[in-house]
């Protein structure tokens, strides 16, 4: 088995990640972790630096679970890079958190989350932070 | 009439509330930029340019007066909390104040920046007050034949001295005077590189070359470089500094004020090179040697200081002699230009009001600055979230409209994209533009005093030498060229020393 995380170092990206640990470790199953920025502006604070990914990598391993993470800049939104990557992988679950967002705030800025649910293939889990 | 006098008469005009309008306008707009890598108070000017034709030209000068010292101020930001220069004077800062607020001493690094800029910014302003009618009175003595020496050892160093690569820089200057050249011949009236397009027989519009190089050839540049790794900017509070913070920070902000004032008013000064040497004299005269590189305070006080009392000197032979040594000087004189005022040692008799209050208004800018950046520092970090797509394309749409609305041709358009790729084939081959664009602003004057000379000795190239002072400036030219190859001798007969170079100089290079 195959599950794609969708992972930002928020609190949603956090229990998202924590979530998907417990899914791959119930069956055995590869995790496929996405953390992706457009790269348009000099500051990203949802893009995870070296640092951080470095933590989650060794965490994944003591944890013996197969991994692999993917940090793609190529201008692309989050939700087509988790979508990309659930069929390069032939995903068989996609992990993402929710954030609260406002009608209005939604409106405007479009949601990833809704996007991967709409378009994914495969059944997908939402958590939510804390 | 005497300095203090003269400048209260600028206070007093740049206090009317429209002009301090304009300095509140110019301050913020400056610090925007300053943080913004890639964006320089250059660009800004040359955007603005077009757009202040409708303005009072005191009310235009003090908004650039605001983004020129904003630039040097918001720089020192991204440094700090990026470790991304945004301009090339502050590069030196990066180097402890990322260590700085690595370590969790962000607020204190932000506020020495700061606050040291504003105390050097301060007495720089005030030599500036001192000695610019010094050197007027001085300048106003020299003939064509001092003249052409003085802009010829201005071209050459900042050409030779600054940047990377001499073959480089001069290439570039070549290329900016090749522009400078286009037009008719004001003396003969022959036409010069018009390839008989009659709309080139005016020469191009220095504003139009100006935005070209600086705006479009910027966001072409970026644009083919769009997408990079993001970062993350150390999270940060108010700025604020402990008692032991101002101890440590007080003796280099002067010694940072000493080196940088003198280097800026020099013809090839610019800010790298005080910061820089600031920089070394405060790691060799530290109680704490331990700390330089990991985050010393001092580190950071002295560059700072250097770089703003740097930028308050440039504007000495820019505004005493009319000799830009920096890309927003250059941009600044060719705005006086456009203006109709005629740049030189005249220019404090004939547009007397205009510089007091230019001046005036640099001392309220810095007093801005201080009251912006303080509490303010955390915010301007956030610009660097913005994406550059949408950045950029503003800068093009400004930059068009600006060109067009200079002479209201569409030539003029076809100009600024030949220009405009010219600027963005500079960037890709590492030629730097300052040198380009003072061979455009100063090579049509050069070659005015030098027809001066030669008119006034019939012809005899004897005359170029008539004046003690031209003699003394062809040495000092001499000495510069001869210097790289002095340099390879002394370094053959001792051992290189390593060189320091910061971490993460980025793209700085072109904005200043």
């Amino acid at each position: 088995m195959t599950i794609v995380v969708g992972y930002v170092p928020t609190p949603e990206g956090e229990a998202a990640l924590a979530q998907a640990i417990t899914e791959a470790r119930k069956n055995n199953s590869t995790l496929v972790v996405i953390n992706s920025s457009k790269g348009e502006a000099a500051v990203d604070n949802r893009f995870a630096q070296d640092d951080d990914i470095q933590g989650i990598e060794q965490r994944l391993a003591t944890q013996g679970i197969q991994h692999v993470i993917k940090r793609p800049v190529r201008g692309h939104d989050a939700a087509a890079e988790v979508l990309d990557a659930a069929e390069e992988h032939k995903a068989d679950l996609i992990v993402i958190g929710l954030r609260r967002r406002t009608p209005v705030g939604k409106l405007i800025m479009g949601s990833t989350s809704q996007r991967i649910l709409l378009e994914a293939d495969c059944p997908v889990l939402a958590v939510k932070a804390g | 009439m005497d300095v203090w006098s003269s400048l209260m008469d600028g206070f007093a005009t740049a206090l009317t509330p429209m002009n301090f309008l304009y300095a509140v306008i110019g301050v913020i707009l400056g610090t925007a930029v300053g943080v913004l890598p890639g964006l320089g108070p250059a660009m800004t000017v040359a955007l603005l340019l077009p757009v202040t034709y409708a303005l009072e030209p005191t009310s235009a000068f003090i908004m650039f007066a605001g983004i020129y010292y904003g630039g040097m101020y918001g720089g020192s930001t991204t440094s700090i909390l990026l470790n991304t220069p945004g301009e090339s004077s502050s590069v030196v800062t990066a180097i402890e104040g990322n260590k700085m607020a690595k370590a969790g001493r962000a607020a204190q690094a932000l506020a020495t920046a700061a606050i040291g800029s504003f105390v050097a910014g301060t007495i720089g302003t005030a030599l500036l007050a001192v000695c610019a009618p010094i050197v007027v009175k001085f300048a106003v003595s020299l003939g064509a034949p001092s003249y052409f020496a003085i802009m010829v050892l201005a071209l050459l160093a900042v050409t030779a001295v600054l940047g990377s690569s001499r073959l480089r820089g001069f290439a570039s200057l070549g290329l900016g005077l090749a522009i400078g050249l286009v037009g008719m011949d004001s003396v003969t009236g022959q036409r010069r590189l018009t390839f008989g397009q009659p709309l080139l027989a005016d020469g191009l519009d220095i504003v139009v070359v100006a935005v070209a190089i600086f705006a479009v050839g910027e966001a072409l540049w970026v644009a083919a470089h769009l997408r990079r790794t993001p970062m993350h900017i150390i999270p940060v509070g108010q700025p604020w500094m402990g008692k032991k913070d101002w101890q440590r920070s007080w003796k280099p902000w002067l010694r940072g004020t000493v080196f940088g004032f003198p280097f800026g008013a020099l013809p090839a000064g610019g800010a790298e090179i005080p910061t820089f040497l600031s920089y070394v004299t405060e790691k060799r005269l530290t109680k704490h040697p331990e700390e330089f590189g990991k985050g010393a305070i001092e580190g950071v006080a002295g560059p700072e200081a250097a770089n703003n009392a740097a930028a308050a000197g440039t504007l000495t032979p820019m505004l005493a002699l009319g000799l830009p040594t920096n890309a927003t000087a250059a941009v600044m004189l060719a705005a006086f230009t456009s203006y109709g005022i005629q740049p030189g040692p005249q220019l404090f008799a004939s547009e007397g009001p205009l510089v007091w209050a230019l001046i005036a208004s640099l001392f309220i800018g810095n007093l801005l600055l201080l009251l912006i950046n303080l509490p303010l520092a955390p915010l301007w970090a956030k610009l660097l979230q913005l994406p550059r797509p949408y950045l950029y394309a503003g800068i093009l749409f400004f930059a068009t409209l600006g060109a067009y609305s200079v002479n209201l041709q569409a030539f003029d358009l076809v100009i600024l994209l030949v220009l405009g790729a010219l600027g963005f084939m500079m960037r890709r081959f590492g030629l730097p533009v300052l040198p380009l664009i003072l061979g455009v602003i100063l090579g049509p004057r050069i070659e005015g005093q030098l027809r001066k000379t030669l008119q006034l000795s019939a012809g005899d190239p004897a005359g170029l030498f008539s004046e003690p002072i031209a003699v003394g400036i062809y040495v000092i030219i001499g000495l510069i060229l001869l210097w790289p190859f002095a340099y390879k001798l002394f370094r053959r007969t001792r051992p290189a020393r390593t060189p320091l170079v910061p971490a993460n100089s980025g793209a700085a290079d072109y904005s200043d």
